[in-house]
């Protein structure tokens, strides 16, 4: 297969991605919503490495995935921190901010 | 199957392609029923189905190195953290139907066409070739080509990527950790609890003299009514929709403590 191919799929993949995170509400499924993008991203590094006939994509992918780590376990935590003050992990009930 | 996954670099054999469409399709499909299915439980299954096809695709890519990490960290670690975090959270936490922002779907949907307009424009503007990948990189040398740029080229990055690691399990640990909000009760006060409380007795111990032997049936007394305090909080029969009837037995101890009479918590353990 060509790297258009795997470049498309993953267009396909990260525009799924972003809807998720527009509308879905539980802020855990959101999270996932935007690993989904990363490895939307990962799999376009991939495929342009492939393409580009070195390694470097590759690094970056494996960057990507070392920074997609360390930013999920930041996030959830702050998640259980929301949950232990509003008892909820909807995205629309952490508003204190607003206004 | 070993020879679509090593081929990664030049042959488009039936084979790989065949490979490529049927994992395509079953990605596309696993993220669209991630982003329908109301519960997070089911959403992350189908996130791992969404990475398992996409480490195979790596593998096809001539990135061995990848797919296994993709397969060890993603889906091993990472997916098993947030399920860990779901349970802690609350299983039953659904998605809420209602749009409180209105037009909120619709808008999103306008964004989700306009992006994808936008990507796919750029990906036809850009000139994207065919493979070119040498054999060398996508064959057994794959993991040598990468430990070479990482400790060369990216030796920077890489350093900077492992502080910041650190600073995330720092930061998760200060995050995750609670500071107790009253000062913890010596066994001294808790005695005094107990003895102003008039009820000196341990609690009774759930269902012995029930009719079910069980321990989510409180017990029966000698009166003939059945004693609530005799079944755990834990166990006390809850709606699973709502979370908020679950008090930890240590909230349970604050807000007696505060309203001036104690209660013995029904666990019968107060300061657990």
């Amino acid at each position: 297969m060509s790297p258009v191919h795997y470049v498309a799929l993953s267009v396909i993949l990260f525009v799924i991605g972003a809807v998720g995170v527009l509308v879905r509400r539980n802020a855990i499924v959101v999270f996932m919503c935007i690993e989904l993008m990363l490895n939307a991203c990962n799999l376009a590094f991939v495929a342009f490495a492939r393409m580009r006939g070195n390694l470097d994509g590759q690094v970056i992918a494996f960057f990507v995935m070392v920074v997609a780590a360390a930013e999920v376990v930041v996030g959830l935590a702050i998640l259980m921190a929301v949950y232990r003050a509003r008892r909820s992990a909807s995205v629309d009930d952490a508003n204190l901010l607003k206004y | 199957m070993t020879h679509v996954l090593a081929a990664g670099t030049n042959t488009d054999s039936i084979a790989v392609e065949s490979v490529f469409w049927i994992l395509a399709v079953l990605a596309v499909a696993a993220a669209l029923a991630m982003i329908l299915v109301p519960r997070a439980v089911q959403c992350a299954l189908m996130l791992a189905v969404v990475m398992l096809c996409l480490a195979t695709m790596y593998a096809m890519q001539g990135a061995p190195f990848l797919a296994f990490v993709q397969i060890i960290v993603y889906t091993g670690a990472v997916l098993m953290l947030f399920l860990f975090v779901l349970m802690l959270i609350g299983i039953s936490s659904a998605d809420s139907i209602v749009e409180t922002i209105k037009g909120q779907r619709q808008a999103a949907g306008l964004a989700a066409i306009g992006l994808f307009i936008l990507l796919t424009l750029g990906i036809g503007h850009a000139a994207l070739g065919p493979a070119t990948l040498s054999a060398a990189a996508g064959g057994p040398n794959n993991l040598t080509g990468i430990a070479t740029l990482i400790f060369t080229t990216y030796v920077f990055p890489f350093e900077v990527t492992g502080a910041l690691l650190i600073t995330a399990a720092v930061g998760a640990m200060v995050l995750a950790h609670r500071e107790r909000a009253t000062p913890r009760p010596t066994q001294r006060e808790l005695a005094a609890r107990r003895l102003a409380s008039g009820h000196l007795a341990p609690d009774p111990s759930p269902g012995v003299y029930a009719l079910h032997d069980s321990a989510d049936r409180p017990a029966l007394l000698p009166d003939g009514t059945t004693s609530e305090v005799s079944v755990s909080s834990v166990l006390s029969p809850r709606d699973p929709a709502d979370e908020r009837r679950f008090v930890p037995p240590e909230e349970t101890l604050e807000i007696t403590a505060e309203s001036g009479e104690w209660e013995p918590s029904p666990s019968g353990k107060a300061d657990s």
